[in-house]
């Protein structure tokens, strides 16, 4: 299978979450899907620009699906689900003429083709499958107890995302199933953990982030496996005020899904950007075996 | 318990709401459920079901004065589970479109992190990490409150000190000047489009 495919990283694939946009490039490679990069991409406005105005914040994710048409890419996929959402939100509010005019003028291009957006879990799932996947492990995690968390707008609202359970989504936990790990039932998987309020409301994501982290201690997890920069950003780099804003002690590595693929297909862990992560997570690896 | 009084309701104002919003406010029948799943609910000065109330009863300044338009993180639960398939997000979305329209900023720091960030894309077409702090600083007056993790992230390479401007950013700026229905100085950019 050589399939290709548009690629949107996203503003914090090229910061703060390079380790996801490393692994998932690396991971895609192996499984033989040819990703390639929508050419100058530009943020989509993430949360910011929506709560400002649905017309401005459409017109930043347009540009994108408008220039990755160009290029020749019917489908993009993102691995960030705020960038999913602010693209598909976009793709689907303009199917409405009236609104997709508006758009054109904050443009000034005419919008005529713009690819459609899959997340990368889907794409993965769906396009490339579990059963690939598989045939791919050379390390099976098989020691390892994760709890998978989707975070809020991966599949949500059902009516734009069209994917997976809007309640109880299982393709993460499909996927990493499928590289040997024991997934355990996470009944929070599609909680808020804070957003975007980290800056301006830290005891908001101090709430949200440390109520995910007790019932994921509770379970008894080796790790929290994430499938966004936000929430990765709220568990794992915030854990430390987390803990002092609600005197626990929690050590809880927390991993991109696509760090764990990659570690089982045999990628190294330094093209998995191990190293990135806040808290330590070589103790978890080491006794998992695949450090 | 609070009571809501039925005096005079602001007909413009749920008109307005409809019409943005493309959601018909009388079909809750408060239920209760989107405030049930809602998690900033701890957080919130009115609950997201009693903001439907107070709509359909065109009650236009509490709903824009509310401090939980600000803070609604878009999480679509409220969505996702109501019954009569009311959009409620994009209710609260619209709501918060309003009061900045209408001047309000009840969380301010919540507006000012906004802006700051939507700043930083007009200006680069990507955002910059470290520009939108010392921007959200200078807003806020604020040191940043983070300020204990970039020990964190800066020897792990995470933080660009530099912004990843791109080919297209003129494009972006474009396109807020004419969101806010600047002038277009075209003639300086010989009519190139992107
Ligand atoms: S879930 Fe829907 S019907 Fe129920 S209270 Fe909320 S908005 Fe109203
Ligand atoms: S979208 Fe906003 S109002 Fe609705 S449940 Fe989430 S935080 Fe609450």
């Amino acid at each position: 299978m050589s399939q290709r495919i548009g690629y949107y990283p996203g503003c914090s694939g090229a910061g703060t979450s390079m380790e996801y946009d490393a692994s998932t490039r690396a991971v895609c490679a192996r499984l033989g899907l040819a990703l390639q990069e929508v050419p100058d991409w530009s943020c989509c406005g993430s949360t910011p620009a929506h709560t400002v105005d649905h017309v401005l914040s459409a017109a930043l994710s347009a540009r994108n699906l408008e220039l990755a048409a160009e290029a020749g890419l019917e489908t993009v996929t993102t691995p960030c689900p705020s960038c999913l959402a602010n693209l598909r939100v976009a793709g689907h509010k303009m199917e409405k003429e009236g609104f997709r005019n508006q758009v054109k003028a904050l443009l000034e291009t005419e919008c005529a083709s713009l690819a459609t957006v899959k997340s990368t879990l889907q794409v993965l799932l769906e396009d490339v499958g579990p059963e690939a996947v598989k045939a791919k492990v050379v390390r099976p995690l098989s020691k390892l107890r994760v709890a998978c968390y989707y975070g809020c707008i991966m599949n949500r609202p059902p009516e734009v995302m069209q994917f997976d359970d809007p309640e109880h989504p299982m393709s993460m936990d499909t996927l990493l199933e499928a590289c040997g790990a024991e997934v355990l039932p996470f009944p929070l998987k599609v909680e808020c953990c804070g957003a975007a309020a980290g800056m301006p409301r830290k005891d908001i994501v101090t709430e949200l982030s440390g109520r995910l982290l007790d019932v994921a201690a509770g379970m008894g997890v080796d790790a929290i496996v994430t499938a966004c920069p936000l929430c990765q950003m709220n568990l794992d780099l915030r854990q430390g005020q987390v803990n002092s804003a609600r005197g626990t002690s929690h050590a809880i590595p927390v991993f991109y899904f696509t760090q764990l693929m990659g570690l089982a297909m045999g990628l190294s862990s330094s093209e998995m950007g191990i190293s990135k992560l806040a808290v330590d997570p070589k103790p978890c690896l080491e006794q998992a075996g695949v450090l | 318990m609070k009571t809501i009084s039925l005096q005079k309701p602001d007909v413009q104002f749920i008109r307005e709401v409809r019409e943005r919003s493309g959601q018909e406010p009388s079909h809750c029948y408060q239920c209760g459920n989107c405030t049930a799943g809602c998690p900033y609910n701890f957080a919130y000065d009115i609950p997201v079901s009693r903001i439907m109330r107070l709509l359909q009863l065109g009650r236009r300044e509490e709903i824009l004065q509310s401090k939980s338009l600000w803070l609604c993180a878009t999480c679509q639960s409220c969505t996702t589970r109501c019954p009569n398939r009311i959009d409620v997000a994009r209710v609260m979305d619209v709501l918060r479109h309003m009061a900045r329209e209408a001047g309000y900023a009840t969380e301010r720091n919540v507006k000012a992190f906004g802006d700051a960030f939507l700043e930083s894309v007009e200006k680069h077409g990507r955002v910059y990490e470290v520009g939108i702090l010392a921007t959200y600083v200078r807003k806020t007056g604020r040191f940043w409150t983070d300020v204990e993790l970039a020990p964190r992230m800066l020897p792990k390479g995470k933080l660009s000190l530099k912004p990843h401007t791109i080919q297209g950013a003129e494009h972006i700026a474009r396109i807020f000047r004419r969101y806010r229905g600047e002038p277009d100085p075209v003639a300086k950019n010989g009519g190139e489009k992107k």
